[in-house]
């Protein structure tokens, strides 16, 4: 457990509630980010506006990180395919089990509902059992 | 509107600061039978306890509705989503903040993400957004 970092861990996370609960009380939306990001190709365009802004914070945020606190570092030897594997598989079953880290995690967990919380240990345990079987396995 | 660019940045550094923008420690997270990390348990941990406290009395204030119950959508969707989370490293809002990394890979799975999520609109009876 070398690389446990609580202190930073447990204040990032609290300013990542800090944010879902600032959405919600300044414009009544679940800062689910699956749901965030995916409204944003709904048909008929709606609410595009808030969508795209909090998404441009969320990038906004990594360049003031690399700007400020740590430069930029990519992985290494991390395929492009297992890339694109990896994002189709969280963009297909965020939406169809309809919330992710944040929606079903942050958002669901804190409004105690059984549907998140059923779903978060979905997600952990096959996460766990795809990262043992890329890791320790393939 | 400026309110969901200011949470969005706020969001975005506490992905940051927890390391949860760093795939690699979510991924040692997840790599329970490795050098386990197990700080992302107090990410999930901070932010619940801040939800926790503020979100029910501000639904019912705002009125909001949510989906109930438990289905083989939300099983089959929240155990595809985790296999993709496990060889990544990356969900949603950590992929989308490591954009500014300009690494190949994060566009890459920004665009598959984005794509995975289009090809979910045509499954029968797609989810809504939340």
């Amino acid at each position: 457990m070398a690389n446990f970092t609580p202190v930073a861990s447990l204040i990032g996370g609290v300013l990542i509630g800090l944010a879902s609960v600032w959405l919600l009380a300044a414009n009544g939306r679940i800062a689910g980010i699956s749901g965030i990001l995916h409204g944003l190709f709904a048909q008929p365009p709606g609410d595009r506006f808030w969508r795209l802004l909090f998404i441009l914070g969320l990038v906004a945020a990594g360049f003031g990180w690399h700007a400020f606190v740590a430069p930029a570092a990519a992985r290494e030897g991390f395929g492009l395919g297992w890339a694109a594997v990896a994002g189709l598989l969280v963009g297909f079953g965020t939406r169809v089990g309809g919330g992710c880290t944040s929606g079903h995690g942050v958002c669901g967990l804190g409004r105690f509902s059984l549907r998140s919380l059923v779903a978060v240990i979905i997600f952990m345990a096959t996460g766990m059992a795809a990262t043992y079987l890329v890791r320790h396995v393939l | 509107m400026i309110h969901a660019l200011g949470a969005g940045l706020l969001f975005g550094v506490g992905l940051w600061l927890s390391g949860m923008a760093n795939p690699q420690k979510v991924l040692d997270f997840l790599d329970i039978t490795g050098n386990w990390d197990p700080s992302l348990l107090l990410v999930m941990g901070g932010a619940v306890a801040v939800t926790a406290a503020f979100f029910r009395p501000l639904i019912r204030l705002k009125r909001i509705d949510f989906r109930e119950g438990i289905d083989a959508q939300l099983v089959v969707g929240a155990a595809l989503f985790g296999i993709g989370w496990g060889i990544g490293g990356y969900c949603h809002g950590p992929a989308i903040t490591a954009l500014s990394n300009l690494s190949a890979e994060a566009f890459v799975f920004v665009a598959a993400m984005v794509a995975g999520g289009l090809v979910a609109r045509i499954w029968p009876s797609p989810a809504q957004g939340r």
